[in-house]
C-alpha cells in the first residue's frame, strides 16, 4: 500500500500555493496534517501528480480575536483546540469537541482547516462550525471570500470550495455570558468515529431560550442542523415536556441513510437519546 | 512571486534531498516524495524499532516523536519532515528518557510479542509529558489509538500508572 509517485512542493505563501495548484490543474492536492489525505493516497483512492504542502505558510497559522469573532487559522491543529486558552474561552464548544477527534497522535498533526475542507459527515469539527454559525474564509485564484457554514456543506464530501481554493481561516462568533453549549457523541470505542454526535449553542434570555443552533454528525451525507427541533425550543424554558417535544421533532429533521452497520431507525433512536441528554445538560447550565 | 517551477510536474519519480536530526544525529537523505517516514527510518537508517502495521493511522505501532510530539510515521511523507527533529524508540531508550517505563512494562509483563510495544511506549511518554498524573481513564483514552493484540491493556495501564506515581513522588524525571 504505497502512494503513486508524485511531485512535492512546499509553499511559503498563499499565492505560491494557489499558483502551483493552478499550474497543475485538477491534478494537485493541498496537504495540511495529512491525517486523511495520506491514507487516501496509500490506498490509491487519490493519485495526484503534485502535492502542495501548505503547512509552512505563516498566514494560515494562529488564533486571535478580530472584532466580534475569533479567527482560527486553517493550520490550527486539533491538539491546539485543547491547549489554546483563547479557544477555551471564546469557542468552548470546539474545546469540548476536540478530545473526541481521533487519537492524541492524530490530533498532534490534523488541522482544523483540513477537517472542515474534507467535510467528512462523521467528523466533529465541520458539524460544530454549523452550530457556531462560523464563517469559512477562502482564498482562490479570483480573490478572497467568506462563506457561512450554513452554505458551505453541500453533499457527501462536497463543499462550496472550488478546485484550487484554499481555506485560510474559520471565523467563530465570540462566546458570550448569556450563552451555553453542550457536546457529546456515542461511539463504540473512544477515538472511533461516532455512531451519532451532536453539539449545540444556545443564547438565553433569563431562563428562556432566545436562540439555539443544534448540529448533528454521522447521521447523513453532511453535517446537519436540525431546524425543526430548534424551532420547538426557541422561547421555551427547557422543561421536561419541551424536551420530549424536541425529541419528537427530530424525525422531521433527520433521515439517516441505510447502512449495514446501524439501521436508520436505530441511528434515529440514538440521536433522540443524545438530544435528550444534551438538552438536559443545557438546562442545568451545562 | 512564485517559487514553483513547472518542470517539477514532470519529475514525480525523482528524489529530493532532505535533512533531519534523528536520535540526535544529523542525517541527509535522497528520498522519493512518496516514501513515508516509517519506511525511511526502517529501510535507510535501520531503525527497525518503529513498526509498520496497518500503515493507515489505526494501530499506533509506527509512533515516533517529531519535534517533541508523538506522530504516526506512516501518515507523514519523509519530505514533509525535512528540517525536523525525530526521536524513535531507539533514541528514547538510548538516552534513558523512558527507562522507567520500560522497566515497569517489563516488570508487569505488559508485553508479549512486542510488536505494539514501541508505539505504546512513545505514546505513554507523550502522555506523561502532557499530564503528570493521569487518571486510569485518561491513560486508557490516550492508548485508544494503539492496538495490542496479545496482552489486553490492564497490565499496560498498570505500568503507566505506576510510573506516573513514581515520577510524582521522586519530583519528576523526564
Ligand atoms: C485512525 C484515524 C482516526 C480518525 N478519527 C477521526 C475522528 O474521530 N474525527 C474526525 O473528525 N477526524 C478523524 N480523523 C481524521 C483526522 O482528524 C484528520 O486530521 C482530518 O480529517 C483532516 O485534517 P488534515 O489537516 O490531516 O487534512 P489533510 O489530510 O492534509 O487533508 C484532507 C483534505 O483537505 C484538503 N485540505 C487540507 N487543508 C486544506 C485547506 N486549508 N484548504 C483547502 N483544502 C484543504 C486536502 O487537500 C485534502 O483533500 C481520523 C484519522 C485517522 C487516520
Ligand atoms: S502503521 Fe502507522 S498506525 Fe499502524
Ligand atoms: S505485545 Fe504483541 S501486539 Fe502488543
Amino acid at each position: 500500500m504505497k502512494a503513486r509517485a508524485f511531485s512535492y512542493f512546499r509553499a511559503a505563501t498563499i499565492d505560491q500555493a494557489l499558483d502551483a495548484h493552478a499550474r497543475a490543474g485538477d491534478d494537485a492536492r493541498f496537504i495540511a496534517g495529512g491525517q486523511s489525505l495520506v491514507p487516501a493516497l496509500s490506498l490509491r483512492l487519490q493519485a495526484p501528480r503534485l502535492l502542495i504542502d501548505i503547512t509552512h505558510i505563516d498566514e494560515l497559522r494562529g488564533v486571535r480575536r478580530e472584532g466580534g469573532h475569533l479567527r482560527i487559522g486553517a493550520l490550527t491543529r486539533h491538539c491546539e483546540m485543547l491547549s489554546e486558552p483563547l479557544i477555551a474561552e471564546f469557542a468552548p464548544l470546539l474545546h469540548a469537541a476536540a478530545p473526541f477527534v481521533a487519537h492524541p497522535a492524530i490530533r498532534n498533526r490534523g488541522t482544523f482547516g483540513g477537517s472542515v475542507a474534507l467535510a467528512d459527515p462523521a467528523s466533529e469539527f465541520p458539524a460544530m462550525t454549523l452550530a457556531l454559525d462560523a464563517e469559512i474564509e477562502i482564498a482562490g485564484p479570483s480573490g478572497r471570500r467568506r462563506v457561512k457554514a450554513d452554505d458551505f456543506f453541500i453533499d457527501l464530501f462536497e463543499t462550496s470550495l472550488q478546485p484550487g481554493e484554499l481555506i485560510t481561516a474559520i471565523y467563530v462568533p465570540l462566546f458570550r455570558a448569556d450563552q451555553r453549549f453542550a457536546f457529546d457523541e456515542l461511539a463504540r470505542r473512544r477515538g472511533d468515529y461516532a455512531l451519532v454526535g451532536c453539539g449545540m449553542l444556545a443564547t438565553f434570555a433569563g431562563a428562556r431560550i432566545d436562540d439555539i443552533r443544534i448540529s448533528f454528525f454521522s447521521v447523513g451525507n453532511t453535517p446537519t442542523r436540525v431546524r425543526g427541533v430548534e424551532a420547538t425550543l426557541i422561547g421555551s424554558r427547557l422543561d421536561a415536556e419541551r424536551v420530549v417535544a424536541a425529541q419528537g421533532a427530530l424525525e422531521g429533521d433527520l433521515a439517516p441513510p441505510e447502512s449495514d452497520e446501524v439501521p436508520p431507525a436505530m441511528r434515529l433512536h440514538l440521536a433522540r437519546v443524545l438530544l435528550g441528554r444534551l438538552l438536559g445538560r443545557l438546562g442545568e447550565g451545562a | 512571486m512564485s517559487g514553483f517551477d513547472d518542470s517539477l510536474l514532470n519529475e514525480a519519480d525523482e528524489t529530493v534531498r532532505i535533512r533531519m536530526v534523528v536520535n540526535g544525529r544529523k542525517v541527509a537523505w535522497e528520498v522519493a516524495p512518496r516514501e513515508t517516514l516509517v519506511d525511511c527510518l526502517r529501510d535507510r537508517l535501520e531503525l527497525t524499532g518503529t513498526h509498520a502495521g496497518c500503515e493507515m493511522g489505526a494501530c499506533g505501532a509506527c509512533l515516533v516523536q517529531l519535534d517533541g510530539r508523538a506522530v504516526h510515521s506512516c501518515l507523514i511523507f519523509a519530505v514533509q519532515a525535512d528540517g525536523a527533529t525525530i526521536d524513535t524508540i531507539e533514541g528514547l531508550s538510548e538516552r534513558g528518557a523512558i527507562a522507567d517505563l520500560q522497566a515497569e512494562f517489563h516488570r508487569r509483563n505488559a508485553l508479549q510479542c512486542g510488536f505494539c510495544t514501541p508505539g505504546m511506549l512513545v505514546n505513554a511518554h507523550e502522555l506523561l509529558s502532557q499530564v503528570a498524573q493521569p487518571s486510569r481513564e485518561e491513560i486508557r483514552d490516550a492508548l485508544s489509538g494503539n492496538y495490542c493484540r496479545c496482552t489486553g491493556y490492564e497490565a499496560i495501564v498498570d505500568a503507566i500508572d505506576a510510573v506516573a506515581k513514581a515520577r510524582g513522588t521522586s519530583g519528576g524525571v523526564t
